[in-house]
């Protein structure tokens, strides 16, 4: 209706330099401690859980940091996010496997693909605003989607199978299980600090301003378009990332990577985890495949659980979990 | 008749018989977009509750009172699931959309989204997901009729008429009434109605579970056509989308037209080349986006 | 002259109190008006006059304090039972006109609040120039038009109370005139009318008393009789 004054505001509580210096000092020691959590938590993975679980958890929680760039940090719900996952995972499937290219450049391959599509997928969704530009990213991708589906190389339904996961560097045997989960978890961690410095570069900081108020920043003179333009490219391009990595992972491309229902799934993590925050789409990654995992057993059921998950936190959680800490600890930004 | 001029128009009446449903659809999203400025994912799953409703009616509802002879047939279900998805409908927006208002529209799109794959989890569960044909058509709409070019499916027919009818009586409601001027009026100005004294939050309760009866409306339609599965409205809801970003949710009139105006040109891509025909819409919403940003019918914002 | 005061009120404010969201912007007002009286409310931009008739209107986040009307306390009711049980009709500032109603749809638009509506006949009547644009979109009127369809508009419901927000702003001298002339008509039928007014010159001979409002609170009151030896004040009180 017509009371949509105070709109941004609600969709993350990330606000930088707000506060008397005690704050901001509290607000970096809890910053360092889930840093801290963070890469021992990547190093002693391994020797917990299933090495092959934890780079799922990682291939996500990036995917999801990747849209909270967006989301959490531009103002924009894309719907189409998983064609930039999907999309990446199988040109970089398709050049590890019949190119022969090594890990890294099939990585790169899939990761360029998808920093292209979104230049492409960005270019013309930002010709509308708000709501108008989820559906449009949605349809756009639905294209993508298609296209996999439809294209010769692809494997249509069965999906891009037996991807060589090959030698990185030429002489790291990525079929050792440790070799894998480590480079998986640098690529990661690489990923997620320039996330990292993204959000806290002066180019983030315009970011935020147009997130706030569009039309003050585009009065400030900032050509909000190009802004806008260049954090979705990022974002998908990071998304591909994701995608190409989980692709090698995995050893295979499929269509859920590509379908609708995994974009919601990326807007879930984010949304649960706590929309522009730094930790939170990581957290999010970690609770809702966590979940997946533990209700694989009773079927279909799960879409429900997830859809059920949304419903409540968009109506009672709309900080999600790290935004809810960063609130009971009182802090801006974590 | 030249066979290629047939084969395009038969081709474009079917694709006219999918258009019934963008149009019906589009007409519902905007119906409810103008008041409650909602983009309502679940749209797609409402069109198929309304689709299952029909079906369990026909095939279950006797079964559940004890009756097995008893099967709720085409015409009383064609009234009965659009109430009962309106009724549903009504209760998303009375106990969980109406708390988002004040806030950003992406989030109302986000709980809709959450709706649709409950619904749609909920009925992949009992149903196949593969889907189940609708046996209740009705004897008088069986068979074919000969339209000069093709041999059409008489209920195929009827589904065309029958909705540019419902459609048009839409419009008329909307554009021509004393309850659509109320309506538009909300759509302008909520706040100034509201202290007109019309009670605004109840208006809005009806538009939605309005918009979403017509969709509940467009699945009783499509029961007999397609076969009734869980998954039918989630891949059209994405079509309808590209629609409304075509035709721009300002104009009831503009809805309709460009719904059934994109069913057409679907259909006559079949014939040129058939793999482009499930996305040239989403082309020429790509089109429309470069040389005309706010939609054939959008208003300038 | 304490002449008001022996009648009963018919809209009685007290200690009113409003918010737009966090901001507080009404911080006390007091005002009475008795039947078929006229009270206008004077003061600069953002005093708080249109926000009082908001208030009333319930179209402020929230309010606190007392508004009767014939003795019946509104403060708590729901925005929507105002206008009907009050018997209110308001006319905004930004006039209110539906661009996508035409404008026999505007005026047909308010539901009836009593029996003793005004005919559209009667309508058109009293303002000529909207029966020749009956047909035509709001969008397309002129200033003029669109503020006689606003005050048409809530002729037609039977309200008795009318709430006028700056009815003349940015209106030709001669509507200006034409308007004066309605608003003394309709006091002559007995109406009960609060003007929000910046033209003093054209609601000094209409009114009976005018409330001075600044920085959200009622800070003079003058009635109508002491007008002429309270100038000084007022000229101190409007000027920019």
């Amino acid at each position: 209706m017509q009371e949509m004054s105070n709109t941004t505001t609600d969709i993350g509580e990330f606000e930088e330099n707000t506060g008397e210096p005690e704050h901001r000092t509290r607000s970096r020691i809890w910053q360092g401690i889930f840093w801290v959590a963070l890469i021992g938590f990547l190093l002693i993975a391994p020797a917990l859980l299933y090495p092959v679980f934890v780079m799922q958890l990682l291939c996500f929680a990036l995917f999801a940091a990747a849209f909270n760039l967006l989301i959490g940090f531009t103002g924009l719900l894309s719907f189409g996010h998983a064609a930039f996952f999907g999309g990446a995972a199988y040109i970089a499937g398709h050049a590890l496997k019949v190119w022969g290219f090594p890990p890294l450049l099939g990585i790169a391959t899939g990761t360029l693909f998808a920093a292209a599509l979104g230049w492409a997928v960005g270019s013309l969704a930002i010709r509308r605003q708000g709501i108008y530009f989820a559906m449009i990213t949605l349809a756009l991708a639905q294209i993508v989607y298609f296209l996999v589906l439809q294209l010769p190389f692809t494997g249509g339904e069965d999906g891009l199978q037996g991807i060589p996961r090959g030698h990185l560097l030429g002489f790291i045997d990525l079929n050792q299980p440790l070799a894998m989960y480590y480079t998986v978890a640098a690529i990661f961690l690489i990923g997620f600090l320039v996330i990292y410095r993204i959000i806290h570069s002066p180019f983030g900081q315009v970011l935020l301003a147009i997130r706030e108020n569009e039309p003050r920043a585009l009065s400030l003179g900032y050509n909000v378009d190009r802004f806008k333009l260049l954090a979705f490219v990022l974002s998908a391009a990071l998304a591909g990332l994701a995608g190409s990595t989980k692709a090698l992972v995995f050893q295979f491309a499929s269509l859920t990577d590509a379908h609708w229902q995994m974009s919601g799934e990326v807007i879930l993590m984010t949304l649960l985890g706590g929309m522009g925050t730094i930790f939170g789409p990581v957290v999010g990654a970690f609770v809702v495949v966590a979940l997946q995992h533990a209700l694989s057993g009773i079927g279909s059921w799960v879409q429900v659980v997830i859809g059920g998950t949304f419903i409540a936190c968009v109506l009672l959680f709309r900080r999600g979990i790290v935004g809810e800490l960063a609130r009971l600890l009182k802090i801006n930004s974590l | 008749m030249d066979p290629m001029i047939r084969l395009i128009l038969a081709q474009g009446m079917l694709g006219l018989n999918n258009g019934v449903f963008y149009a019906m659809l589009s007409l519902g999203l905007a119906v409810i977009f103008g008041l409650l400025n909602v983009v309502n994912f679940a749209h797609g799953a409402l069109y198929m509750l309304g689709a299952f409703l029909a079906l369990i009616l026909y095939s279950y509802a006797g079964a559940w009172v004890g009756l097995d002879a008893l099967h709720i047939g085409f015409w009383p279900a064609l009234i009965l699931a659009p109430l009962l998805v309106a009724c549903f409908g009504m209760l998303i927006e009375r106990f969980m959309l109406r708390r988002l208002y004040k806030l950003d529209p992406i989030y109302s799109l986000l709980l809709t989204f959450g709706v649709t794959l409950v619904l749609q989890g909920l009925f992949i569960n009992f149903f196949n997901a593969s889907g189940t044909p609708y046996p209740g058509m009705p004897e008088s709409l069986r068979g074919v009729v000969n339209l000069g070019f093709m041999m059409f499916p008489k209920y195929r027919l009827f589904v065309i008429i029958f909705s540019i009818i419902v459609c048009f009586a839409v419009w008329y409601m909307i554009e021509r009434t004393r309850i659509g001027s109320r309506l538009r009026a909300g759509t302008e100005n909520p706040e100034l109605v509201k202290a007109f004294g019309i009670n605004v939050p109840l208006m809005v309760m009806l538009t939605f579970g309005f918009g979403t009866g017509l969709a509940g409306l467009a699945g009783v339609l499509a029961a007999p056509i397609y076969s009734v599965s869980p998954l039918m409205g989630a891949n059209l809801i994405i079509v309808i989308f590209a629609v409304v970003v075509i035709g721009g949710m300002g104009s009831i009139a503009g809805a309709v037209l460009t719904g059934f105006a994109l069913g057409l040109v679907e259909g006559i891509t079949k014939v040129f080349y058939a793999p482009a025909a499930n996305t040239v819409i989403f082309l020429l919403m790509v089109i429309v986006l470069l040389v005309r940003p706010n939609g054939l019918f959008g208003r300038q914002s | 002259m304490s002449t008001t005061t022996l009648t009963k009120p018919m809209l009685k404010i007290e200690n009113l109190h409003a918010w737009y969201g966090e901001s507080h912007v009404l911080h006390g007002i007091n005002l009475e008006l008795a039947e078929g009286q006229l009270i206008t409310l004077l003061g600069r931009n953002g005093a708080g006059r249109s926000t009082t008739l908001r208030s009333i209107m319930g179209m402020v986040d929230r309010r606190t304090g007392s508004i009767a009307i014939n003795g019946e306390e509104f403060i708590t009711k729901p925005a929507h039972r105002i206008t009907p049980d009050g018997r209110i009709g308001f006319c905004p500032e930004e006039r209110g006109i539906f661009a996508s109603l035409t404008v026999e749809e505007n005026l047909m638009l308010p539901p009836a609040v009593g029996a003793d509506g005004m005919s559209i006949e009667e309508l058109f009547e009293m303002f000529p120039n909207l029966a020749n644009v009956r047909k035509r979109m709001g969008t397309r009127l002129s200033g003029g038009e669109q503020q006689m369809l606003a005050i048409a508009r809530i002729l037609r419901t039977g309200a008795r109370l009318l709430l006028l927000d700056e009815i003349t702003e940015g209106l030709a001298p001669v509507i200006v005139k034409t308007l004066g002339r309605v608003i003394r008509d309709l006091k002559s039928r007995g109406y009960t009318i609060v003007l929000v007014e910046q033209n003093f010159r054209f609601a000094a001979p209409l009114a009976d008393r005018h409330y001075v409002i600044e920085h959200g609170e009622v800070i003079d009151t003058i009635e109508s009789a002491d007008v002429e030896s309270s100038m000084d004040r007022l000229n101190h009180y409007l000027s920019v």
